[in-house]
């Protein structure tokens, strides 16, 4: 049996001049390996006599343990090396542009969710109502009689009819959603509705579509004080800062009480501040509902009262974020989505702020 | 409705300034839409006098005036005719802005052919008073030097703009206003009483009224030997501030009471009268009225008539044929209730707009005729003179309103508001409501009050007076959240896919719900019933069949201003007909196909671009993508071989996605090859109601799953989800996934086949698969192409 030590310094050396994996590997197979040196003579041990065997097992062990970690620390410095090495051609221009979504979500429908969030809050459920409505539940029963001047107030679509049926409209409110809910429902009725209205009218601060929130609250013993208290919470919820407020009466056939309510503003250059300054800005109609609105949705008035209010959504989006003109708001011009568009992820809820 | 501070102390006695009054008005409900006081344009302007004129040396139309003025001594160049010595005239400074001609004189003196002018002396016209203009100011003798303008002129008097509300017509008179600012605390009630005024002979005219529904009551008298000139300068003032013509007395008494008291009069020339006068609905007739325009009477109108001719349409315009003029010496003075429903109908169809239908379309107040015609007869008496007939009448008085049972609970039980009964008796009795009390108030309403009809609407008479600011605000009771309706599930929807898009890079767009008529016919809709009566234009005439329509001219616009990369897409209505049931909502996109040059490789957009916006919006709705069936879309406007429908089931067709019709963009000028999608987000069958929030458990196997290639050849009509779907049900249990990893067409494909390479994940749940298993499978997946026409490629 060759001596110990002489083989061990041989594979030192070898492994020690070895400088690449694939020889490493030879070396640990003709050292180490089934039919490798070391291995051979550990199985001639099997012929030794038991003092033989007592000698040299732990010898062999020992020297097969030390050339195993000898590879094994060659092995991870070699891979290191390869390792750095690679890295030198392995680098990327790390400032190549990508293109990040550009979607956007458009306003009115943003704000319309914000105004949901913050009335489901207060326990109101959203109704809908369509787009073509009849005479009866865009007027009629909203206590507009036939031929009212309060009626060519809306400057009203109509739908071109060969009979001579009365014509069906385009909702110039969605106060008919209220009709449509109370004739549908029984008190108490907590609704809010939101959807487009349209008016036969275009300027620079009218659209002939635009968009409107109704709310509705029917029960016992609903009187203004709750109108004023929703309305106030509201707003500056909406707002997202205190906003001090006034309620004015006013006419509306379908309420009576009616009111409007305005907000303190400040005009600063060409933008708007809502909540502060000395100048008031009307933003909604309300009031109680009419007597004769009940009636006609075969609610006895003596027995339930509530209130309903209405808002413009695009002209309070406009006045929240800013925006200086309606028209551009249904224009579809990309410029104008991207900016004042908001992110796919902004979702309005209470928990997290509004916007 | 405009009127002056002034006008309103007549009927008010007050010393509110106009802030106080503005802010009144506006917290009882007379929205107040803007104060302008003619003096604030005038303030520069002073009174002056010419020390001397003499002709310019150096022109023959200029004179050089000499000019005492609040700053002393002035030399003023003025090219005016009448300027003359001893003139008192209107001064502008150095620097003042001339309103009538909008310009601003110098600072400093100017030159005017070799004269220093130093100040202007003003016509009329330049100060912004009068149009017609002879020359400068000739004023008033006895105003001294330095005297405001406005103060002089009697001009500084600030006008309130405030806006009527139809169910108001009261405050379309001036006394109406007072009484409202009197019982709100700001000044008490002044207005004058007005005496009976007897006849001194019975009336040779007389009135016959056949048409007592449309006309309930005229009543008249003749005056004898008016003389007809121009109105006095107080009643011209006051008509021209609030921005009427005078025109002449007779004419300018009427307009004045239709503003002090909202009560229209007309007056005739009893002269060009033949005969009596006639109430009755119209026949075919023609006449030419005061705007001197013919008008053509139907049988619905009201028409006066005497014994010959339509002398007007009444409570509207009165003819040329009966106008007073200067030469008027006999006249017939007519006061009347119309209907206001047969004025509206009437004045619609004609197109008329005067201050006497605004009032009677609104309803005019049944308890003042009598006093209305006393007041212009009065009036009549002390401007033209005169002698007075008897009152002639045709028709009844409409009887006051009905009386109200008031109870008294409704003001707390509407408003929250605890108001002493003493206060609520007295807001009523200041607003002129009679008031009978006994366990539930008789209120019996003013005849000028028809839209009080009920006990609502005297508590928010009370409340606008009492002021809503003293409303204290109030919590919602608790709701209960088992009421909450199941609208959700829409709302949840919308929110999802309109984010999924816009994560896919999409740009959401709120566009019109009407579109051309051509254009919904393109789109397969634009049946007549969907047409507008009265379009804001004949681009948007017709209620749209598809929110792409507009999305498609959006993307035109856009790429137009330079902006060719569009990807757009609503969420919105559409409507396949008038009733409720045919409004459906559509949740559209598309995108240009323009190809996006990158650093990293040419970005296509294509059908499948569309693909995936419409898979990850209906993913999104929580629609099962692989239960979805492939179909062949109904609609015309897709491209017929790029195009596809998504449904579920036969019934609910849920979208529609390819190219749009090469032939659609033609026609709707779009030079660009388009990628769009359509959702109809109501067709996804509803979730089953109280279905359990809990999921299913999920049971997951420690067998390595394994995976197989397969090849197969098939016809290039069949769909490749065919295949795959073949191949997934051949085994369900074991196969779970199925990916499609190849498409090849060429050599060694027979012309007309593909050949579709996939690969089959086989997940072994109960224990690890033997060869003969997996020979098994394969042999099931074969068989299961080979039925949908496809065959081993080998």
């Amino acid at each position: 049996m060759k001596n110990i030590e002489t083989i061990k310094d041989k594979y030192t050396s070898i492994i020690y001049k070895t400088n690449n994996l694939k020889d490493l590997d030879n070396v640990r197979i003709s050292a180490v390996g089934k039919k490798g040196e070391i291995s051979s003579m550990m199985q001639e041990i099997g012929k030794m006599s038991i003092d033989q065997k007592k000698q040299m097992g732990p010898l062999l062990n020992s020297l097969k343990n030390d050339i195993i970690s000898q590879i094994d620390q060659k092995k991870n410095e070699l891979e290191t090396i390869a390792i750095d090495k690679a890295l030198e051609n392995e680098s990327i221009d790390m400032s190549l542009p990508i293109n990040l979504s550009e979607g956007t979500l458009h306003p009115v429908q943003q704000v319309m969710e914000e105004m949901a969030v913050i009335f489901s809050n207060m326990g109101f459920s959203i109704a809908l109502g369509p787009d073509i409505e009849d005479d009866f539940h865009n007027f009629t029963a909203l206590n507009f009689p036939p031929g009212h001047p309060a009626r060519d107030m809306h400057d009203t679509f109509f739908m071109s009819s060969e009979n001579n049926d009365i014509k069906k409209v385009l909702r110039t409110h969605t106060s008919p959603v209220q009709i449509r809910t109370m004739i549908k429902d029984k008190p108490p009725i907590r609704i809010i509705a939101p959807g487009r209205t349209f008016r036969c009218d275009s300027d620079q601060t009218h659209t002939p579509m635009f968009h409107q929130v109704e709310g509705l609250y029917i029960d016992k013993g609903i009187h203004m004080g709750h109108l004023k208290g929703v309305l106030m919470d509201f707003v500056s919820k909406f707002f997202e800062t205190e906003v001090e407020v006034q309620f004015r009466p006013h006419h509306f056939p379908f309420t009576e009480p009616s009111a409007e309510m305005d907000v303190r503003y400040e005009r600063i250059g060409s933008s708007i501040k809502i909540g502060q300054g000395s100048d008031w800005m009307e933003i909604l109609g309300c009031g109680m509902v009419h007597p004769n609105v009940l009636r006609a949705c075969g609610i006895d008035p003596d027995e339930y009262q509530g209130f309903a209010f209405g808002m413009g959504v695009d002209r309070l989006a406009m006045l929240k974020y800013g925006m200086p003109d309606l028209r551009d708001m249904f224009s579809s011009d990309t410029r104008w989505l991207k900016h004042y568009g908001f992110g796919p992820l902004q979702q309005a809820n209470l928990a997290t702020g509004l916007s | 409705m405009k009127f002056t501070l002034s006008w309103l102390k007549q009927h008010l006695e007050t010393d509110a300034s106009i802030d106080e009054i503005v802010k009144t008005m506006t917290l009882t409900g007379l929205e107040v839409e803007g104060v302008e006081n003619p003096a604030e344009q005038l303030r520069p302007f002073t009174v002056a006098k010419i020390i001397n004129a003499e002709k310019h040396p150096n022109a023959d139309k200029l004179k050089i005036c000499t000019v005492s003025t609040l700053d002393g001594e002035k030399t003023i160049v003025c090219g005016a005719p009448n300027a003359k010595t001893g003139m008192k005239v209107v001064y502008a400074p150095m620097g003042a802005y001339i309103p009538g001609a909008d310009f601003e004189l110098d600072k400093k003196p100017r030159n005017i052919r070799g004269i220093e002018s130093s100040g202007m002396l003003c016509s009329s016209k330049e100060i912004g008073l009068d149009e017609d203009d002879i020359g400068i100011m000739d004023l008033d003798k006895s105003f001294t030097v330095g005297t405001p303008l406005a103060e002089a002129l009697d001009l500084d008097d600030p006008v309130i703009d405030f806006e009527v509300t139809p169910n108001r017509p009261d405050w379309l008179g001036v006394d109406s206003i007072a009484r409202e600012l009197a019982a709100a605390g700001t000044g008490k009630l002044k207005t004058k009483s007005i005496e009976s005024i007897k006849g001194k002979f019975s009336s040779d005219i007389q009135l016959k009224n056949n048409a007592l529904n449309e006309c309930p009551v005229i009543i008249g008298r003749v005056i004898k030997n008016v003389k007809n000139g121009p109105s006095p300068k107080w009643l011209q003032n006051q008509l021209k501030a609030i921005g009427l013509r005078p025109i002449s007395a007779l004419v300018d008494i009427t307009n004045f009471i239709a503003f002090d008291r909202a009560r229209p009069l007309h007056i005739y020339d009893a002269d060009a009268l033949s005969g009596n006068i006639t109430v009755s609905l119209g026949k075919e007739v023609k006449f030419e009225a005061l705007d001197e325009k013919c008008y053509h009477t139907n049988t619905e109108d009201v028409t006066i008539c005497d014994d010959k001719n339509v002398l007007g349409l009444g409570g509207i315009i009165g003819g040329s044929s009966t106008s007073c003029n200067e030469n008027t010496t006999n006249i017939f003075i007519e006061c009347a209730y119309f209907d206001p429903l047969t004025i509206r109908k009437t004045a619609k169809r004609l197109s008329i707009n005067t201050d006497a239908k605004y009032r009677f379309e609104r309803g005019v107040d049944t308890g003042f005729l009598m006093e209305g015609l006393d007041l212009a007869t009065q009036m009549v008496l002390n401007i033209c003179g005169g002698e007075v007939s008897e009152i002639v009448q045709s028709g009844e008085i409409p009887a006051p309103p009905k009386i109200i049972e008031f109870n008294l609970s409704l003001v707390k039980s509407l408003t929250g508001l605890d108001i002493s009964e003493d206060k609520v008796m007295q807001i009523l009795s200041d607003l002129g409501f009679k008031v009978e009390n006994n366990s539930v108030c008789s209120v019996q309403v003013p005849t000028w009050r028809r839209d009080v009809t009920e006990g609502a609407d005297l508590v928010e008479e009370i409340v606008r007076i009492y002021g809503y600011h003293n409303i204290k605000p109030v919590k919602l009771p608790e709701f209960d959240r088992t009421l909450l309706h199941d609208n959700t599930i829409k709302q949840r929807n919308s929110i999802h896919s309109r984010r999924a898009l816009a994560n896919r890079g999409m740009n959401e767009a709120i566009t019109w719900s009407f579109v051309k008529h051509s254009h919904a016919k393109l789109f397969d809709g634009g049946s007549d019933d969907l047409l507008l009566e009265n379009p804001i234009s004949n681009d948007l005439n017709c209620m749209r069949p598809t929110a792409l329509i507009h999305l498609l001219l959006a993307s035109q616009r856009n790429a137009d201003k330079g902006f060719p990369n569009v990807a757009l897409f609503e969420s919105g209505p559409i409507y396949t007909g008038t009733e409720p049931q045919d409004q459906h909502q559509n949740l559209a996109g598309l995108r240009r196909v323009v190809p996006r040059r990158s650093w990293s490789g040419t970005k296509i957009v294509d059908v499948f671009t569309a693909k995936r916006d419409v898979l990850s919006a209906l993913n999104s709705m929580n629609v099962k993508i692989d239960n979805l069936q492939s179909t062949q879309t109904t609609k015309s406007y897709w491209h017929p071989g790029r195009s596809s429908r998504l449904q579920m089931g036969p019934k609910n067709i849920l979208a529609d996605f390819g190219e749009i019709h090469p032939r659609i963009l033609k026609e709707m000028g779009i030079n660009c090859r388009i990628v769009a999608f359509e959702i109809w987000p109501d067709s996804i069958p509803p979730k089953k109601k109280n279905k359990s929030k809990s999921r299913q458990e999920l049971s997951l196997s420690d067998l390595m799953p394994i995976s197989r290639d397969f090849a197969f050849i098939v016809k290039e009509s069949v769909d490749s989800k065919k295949i795959i779907q073949a191949a997934r049900s051949a085994d369900k249990g074991l196969i779970s996934g199925v990916n499609l990893f190849d498409i090849y067409r060429g050599e060694g494909v027979e012309k007309g086949y593909k050949s579709i390479a996939i690969e089959i994940i086989l997940s072994p749940k109960l224990a690890t698969l033997t060869d003969n298993d997996i020979e098994a499978v394969s042999k099931k997946i074969i068989t299961s192409v080979e039925k949908s026409g496809g065959f081993l490629r080998v």
